[in-house]
């Protein structure tokens, strides 16, 4: 069992709030990330994938394939744009980072075959990350 | 208590990703721009993870200079300005960087008598990472 890691780095706006709260609610939860009019994040995208060495190539899974996966299920997906209103995940699901990371998981998985995605690690800013496992 | 440990190392070495166990145009194909024949080389970080009881009179696992002797003697003196192809180990074994953290895993883990060798993790670039805890699933 070996693992293999693969960062990429995206942009996007998005902003907090939830129609379950009033107004008052939303701000005094979400703080200035409830502003309507959003704000933005250079997102780091760190996804770990494990498996068996392939005697005959070396590889856990060919990096470029790898690669091409995460650049069309995420980076086309959501760099440069408005989480809230432009990624169909967030149409009714608050676009936090813990969100985030699930969905990605979510379009990774059915992608990956000769390796198993192990963890899905976002940066929303240096300071601040999140994992997550697939756990329910 | 138990404690682990980690430990940064650099080396800088070339390889080239090939298997004659394949056709040119297979290799071209599985390897692309790895399959150079002039080969290329990357300034690989290795990190070193070990484990242990704290000691109650040192405080510490091990002592520090003893995996740096190590580490220097056995990886970093014998990878750094080198080229991965023409080591023995890489005879027979392609050198991509899971085989490589394979590799030194192992013979850090052999050498290394004053405190678990936990896991190798090789930054390849700045971009992609492996890691290598004995074949072990790695804890969270």
């Amino acid at each position: 069992m070996i693992y293999l890691t693969r960062r990429v780095e995206f942009s996007a706006s998005h902003y907090y709030h939830s129609p379950e709260f009033s107004d008052e609610e939303n701000r005094r939860i979400f703080g200035k990330c409830n502003n309507p009019h959003g704000h933005g994040h250079n997102y780091i995208l760190e996804v770990t994938v494990k498996g068996d060495i392939d005697s005959k190539s070396g590889f856990v899974m060919d990096l470029k394939q790898l690669k091409d996966i995460m650049n069309r299920e995420v980076v086309e997906a959501l760099d440069h744009r408005n989480l809230n209103k432009e990624v169909p995940e967030f149409a009714e699901q608050i676009p936090t980072s813990e969100n985030i990371a699930i969905a990605i998981w979510n379009r990774l998985t059915p992608n990956l075959r000769l390796a198993q995605l192990h963890r899905v690690r976002l940066y929303e800013t240096a300071d601040l990350f999140v994992d997550f496992y697939g756990e329910a | 208590m138990k404690a682990h440990l980690t430990r940064r190392y650099r080396f800088s070495a070339s390889h080239r990703l090939h298997n004659d166990a394949m056709s040119a145009e297979e290799n071209t194909a599985l390897y692309g721009k790895c399959n150079n024949p002039y080969g290329h080389g990357h300034n690989y970080i290795l990190e070193v993870t070990v484990s242990g009881q704290v000691d109650p009179r040192t405080g510490m696992i091990c002592n520090l200079v003893n995996l740096d002797r190590l580490v220097n003697q056995e990886i970093v003196k014998r990878y750094d300005d080198g080229n991965l192809n023409t080591m023995d180990e890489f005879q027979k074994l392609v050198p991509t960087t899971e085989n490589l953290c394979v590799e030194i895993f192992n013979r850090l883990q052999s050498g290394f008598r004053s405190a678990k060798v936990e896991k190798v993790r090789i930054e390849e670039t700045m971009m992609n990472s492996f890691e290598y805890a004995g074949g072990r699933e790695l804890a969270h």
